[in-house]
């Protein structure tokens, strides 16, 4: 196969993800003339397959603020939140969500997003996301909240108590809201149906991120991966068009394998694999492609991380269950990885540093995410411990562009891959001496 | 011919060279303030070194007769000296050339006259007296950079002058200086220590006869050389040269420190500093395996394996109180000079509280406690404690303090950090805990750097068969 044949392959799901993300935005911003229901929900532990049987439409703010930070406008809506009172050390994302509603709610498209008709609050793992609906709730004043309580793995497991207390909370409250919002009755059927095509998403997706556990590593499973959780983790979970992708993507991944190929980066395929990390914490947002590059000109290559799944542990064996469809979304939300105790997630983060043969962990704390950031330094000097491999710990924001100083972060990760290749070669010659 | 091995530590405040032999020995060290020109900066921290390394070539060869003549030692120590004046006067002129043009650009007519003449007039008292303080050894323990000795100097006779000719004076000043000090200058070892011989000639001839003469501090190693002195120079002369003309060979060498990449040197010698600093400090202290280092704008908790690789490393993010620039601004906030800090604090009888979080905001506090009649000492203990207490946050951070401990970096060197360091390192992680500060710790990046640039060529296990664990 020719080099420009493979590269058009490569980037089909690329350009499948960008049609299906235009597509998505576009029927938002016809929303409120077709008479669609729009429904504003988290990503960790999102019922999107239901708030999809409704035929409704889901909408993150996350996302949009995420979204917002890489196209460089967040500085502005975080200044005009903090113009209308909200504190230097609330969570940015909560800050750019707001100042994009104060300048008119336009989505990463250039459309204008819809208002809310529903708020659902899907409350795992970060108490912010409950204050941040209640400030939603105030700059649209009458909308309906429906909140939906995650219980916290406190005790590192799921009981069947607390599987039926989140169904309780959506046979009660949940569907009910639904319901009343969208006029339509709810479709336990269709709902199975759907979470047959989650499944089969989630089965294709675990062999794409597992796929880094190959030498070298065909795919950068933090950079390339916050693209590749794309559809799943939002508003495609579910449906037809998830499927499509998530084929079309292991099809590609798979052929990258074959040839031995790297990593593909934005300045091309990356030639020499020269460090594997697994990286915890999500990623910075406004300098996303400086930071990137940081890594990607040393050879270094993200082969795991944990932002990676706070829209699902799936690598772990859970799969949505269309026999069992409330029981397995209420399984689904308390699985993520935000909520997961932090003894479970020093537990993950080992297995990742050993099963992808990592040399080296490394944690980008983020300055306003309270959720990811507990405990981080515990992680930290655990992850040391057991696996032996050195540490690091760099700090920035997810879209503050304040916090992110790009000759400090660049510092520290220089004299830490710097680190890593000096240990190779000293660990080389002591194998070598014995 | 002999090996050897460059590393230079280009830091915030200051830029380090340290040349090491093929045994990992120091046999130069060179020091000056960094400046907006990072290579001169470096060229002269590397050429001080290799003088330096000259000087002890010199002394390792001359080692059996020192211990037996004492005037060798006195001739030698002497004419390193003297050595560093006649390099000083080169810039000073450097300086006073500067000076001029600034002066005849910036003013005309009669007000450039007036201070032309009261250049002139500066620089007649400000060079005799430094050559004086070079001659007989009265720098004292003030900072003897070429910076801030001349501009005290100026001060002092500015200072001196009528109130009118202060914001000229010190304009021109201003101008001048960074110029002056960012020029390069080259130097000829032979010639200058030639020079330098012929000075020390003249400084035992004419030495007063009278011994009370207060202007000289006559010792016994004086008295001894001053009876001995054509002997002794006549004998030592052509070891001298010897060493003048050695063709000096720097095998390899490594760039540190936050400026590392803009020092000349190709890529593959750079290195990051928290790699040299612990490498540095691993090879004097094998045993070590947390090392915090306090530099101009960086603290730094290191912990290292037994082969003095780093494991994982903390740094201050985003703010840089506590560390060396946070105690320069309070000097100057103190009007006294940074030297003097540390023996201040140590007389301190309590620890009056203050926040390090900002440098800005500890010298608006420093003024509001002196107002409230908090003694200096007091406030100035409390000051190098509150340093303390942010390195020790940061040690935590990066895994805490396992049996020895290393402190490293220019900060090192102050009498009161070391006294907080050692007693609250002891409070938190046990009085079992040893800690080691050598003499040379604000070299140890610049030494770590030489180390790793030996190892590229012979690339052998750094220390792993010195330390315990190996057995």
């Amino acid at each position: 196969m020719s080099k420009e044949q493979h590269e058009a392959i490569k980037e089909n799901s690329m350009l499948i993800q960008k049609e299906m993300l235009a597509k998505q935005f576009k029927e938002l911003s016809t929303a409120t003339e077709l008479g669609k229901k729009v429904v504003y929900t988290f990503v960790p532990g999102n019922l999107t397959e239901l708030i999809l049987s409704f035929d409704m439409l889901p909408v993150y703010p996350e996302i949009n603020a995420l979204q917002s930070g890489m196209r460089k406008k967040s500085a502005d809506y975080i200044r005009d939140a903090e113009k209308i009172g909200y504190s230097e050390d609330v969570c940015t994302y909560v800050k750019c969500d707001i100042g994009m509603m104060l300048n008119g709610n336009i989505g990463p498209t250039g459309e204008k997003l819809p208002p809310p008709d529903l708020l659902l609050l899907s409350y795992t793992g970060c108490f912010t996301f409950l204050k941040w609906f209640e400030n939603l709730e105030r700059l649209y004043p009458g909308v309906p909240v429906a909140m939906l309580h995650t219980p916290y793995q406190e005790d590192g497991k799921i009981s069947q108590d607390q599987v039926d207390y989140m169904v309780k909370q959506m046979n009660e409250e949940v569907i009910p809201k639904m319901e009343m919002v969208s006029g339509k009755k709810f479709d336990l059927e269709r709902l199975s149906k759907m979470l047959v095509n989650s499944a089969k998403a989630e089965d294709l997706l675990v062999k794409v991120l597992e796929s880094a556990k190959h030498v070298p590593s065909p795919i950068d499973a933090y950079f390339a991966g916050v693209y590749y959780i794309g559809p799943i983790f939002t508003a495609f979970r579910g449906t037809e068009e998830a499927v499509e992708y998530y084929t079309e993507l292991w099809k590609e991944v798979q052929e990258r394998m074959r040839l031995g190929l790297g990593p593909i980066t934005p300045e091309g395929e990356l030639k020499e694999e020269k460090f594997r990390l697994v990286v915890e914490g999500p990623p910075n947002w406004t300098n996303f492609r400086e930071f990137w590059k940081i890594f990607y000109d040393m050879g270094a290559v993200i082969v795991a991380s944990s932002y990676t799944k706070v829209g699902g542990v799936y690598d772990q064996g859970f799969r949505h269950d269309p026999n069992a469809p409330l029981e397995s979304l209420a399984k689904y939300c308390m699985g993520v990885y935000t909520n997961l105790n932090l003894p479970q997630r020093v537990d993950l983060l080992e297995k990742y540093v050993e099963e992808y043969k990592a040399d080296g962990f490394l944690i980008n704390s983020i300055k306003s995410c309270n959720s990811f950031s507990a405990g981080q330094l515990m992680i930290m000097r655990e992850i040391e411990q057991r696996s032996g491999v050195p540490v690091g710990f760099i700090e920035s924001d997810l879209v503050d562009p304040r916090y992110f100083s790009y000759a400090n972060i660049k510092n520290r990760l220089e004299s830490y891959f710097q680190m890593l290749g000096q240990r190779k070669i000293i660990m080389k010659q002591v194998e070598a001496e014995i | 011919m002999n090996k050897y091995y460059l590393g230079v530590d280009l830091g915030s405040t200051t830029s380090k060279a340290v040349i090491i032999n093929d045994q990992d020995e120091i046999i130069g060290r060179g020091i000056t303030n960094t400046r907006a020109n990072y290579s001169v900066a470096a060229d002269i921290a590397r050429e001080e070194a290799i003088y330096n390394a000259r000087f002890s070539i010199l002394k390792k060869i001359l080692e059996k007769d020192m211990e037996l003549n004492p005037e060798y030692r006195k001739y030698i120590s002497d004419l390193e000296s003297v050595f560093q004046y006649e390099q000083f006067k080169v810039r000073i002129d450097k300086l006073g050339e500067e000076l001029l043009k600034t002066c005849n650009s910036y003013l005309t007519g009669e007000k450039r006259e007036l201070m032309l003449e009261n250049l002139r007039n500066i620089r007649k008292v400000i060079k005799p007296k430094i050559k004086h303080a070079y001659i007989f050894g009265d720098l004292g323990s003030k900072n003897q950079f070429f910076r801030d000795i001349v501009s005290e100097l100026y001060n002092e006779e500015v200072n001196k002058l009528d109130n009118s000719l202060f914001e000229p004076l010190m304009t021109i000043w201003d101008k001048s200086i960074s110029p002056a000090e960012n020029q390069a200058v080259e130097f000829n070892f032979f010639e200058l220590v030639q020079k330098a011989m012929e000075v020390l000639r003249e400084k035992y001839e004419n030495l007063p006869e009278n011994m009370d003469d207060e202007s000289v501090n006559f010792d016994a190693e004086i008295n001894l050389l001053k009876g001995k002195f054509y002997h002794v120079s006549d004998s030592l002369r052509e070891h001298i040269h010897k060493i003048a003309q050695l063709e000096f060979n720097i095998t390899n060498m490594t760039g540190t420190g936050y400026g590392r990449a803009l020092l000349p040197f190709p890529q593959e010698c750079i290195r990051s500093e928290i790699l040299c600093h612990a490498f540095g400090a691993h090879a004097i202290f094998p045993e070590t395996r947390t090392v915090l280092d306090i530099g101009g704008q960086d603290t730094k908790a290191i912990q290292v394996d037994k082969y003095g690789l780093v494991t994982s490393f903390q740094m201050n993010d985003r703010c840089a109180a506590g560390c060396g620039r946070y105690l320069g601004y309070i000097a100057d906030e103190l009007s006294i000079s940074l030297n003097e800090l540390g023996p201040m604090a140590m007389q301190a009888e309590k620890e009056v509280t203050i926040c390090s979080t900002c440098t800005v905001f500890a010298g608006a506090e420093l003024r509001e406690l002196t107002n409230l009649g908090e003694r200096r000492e007091d406030i100035l203990g409390g000051l190098h404690k509150a340093i303390i207490m942010r390195a020790m946050s940061l040690i935590a951070r990066s895994g805490g303090v396992f049996n020895e401990f290393t402190f490293t970096g220019g900060v090192a060197r102050n009498q009161a950090v070391i006294k907080y360091l050692t007693q609250l390192v002891k409070e938190n992680y046990g009085e079992h805990i040893k800690i080691n500060i050598h003499t040379d710790s604000i070299f140890m990046g610049a030494l770590g750097g030489a180390m790793f640039a030996r190892r590229n060529i012979n690339a052998d296990l750094p220390n792993a068969k010195k330390t315990k664990e190996m057995a």
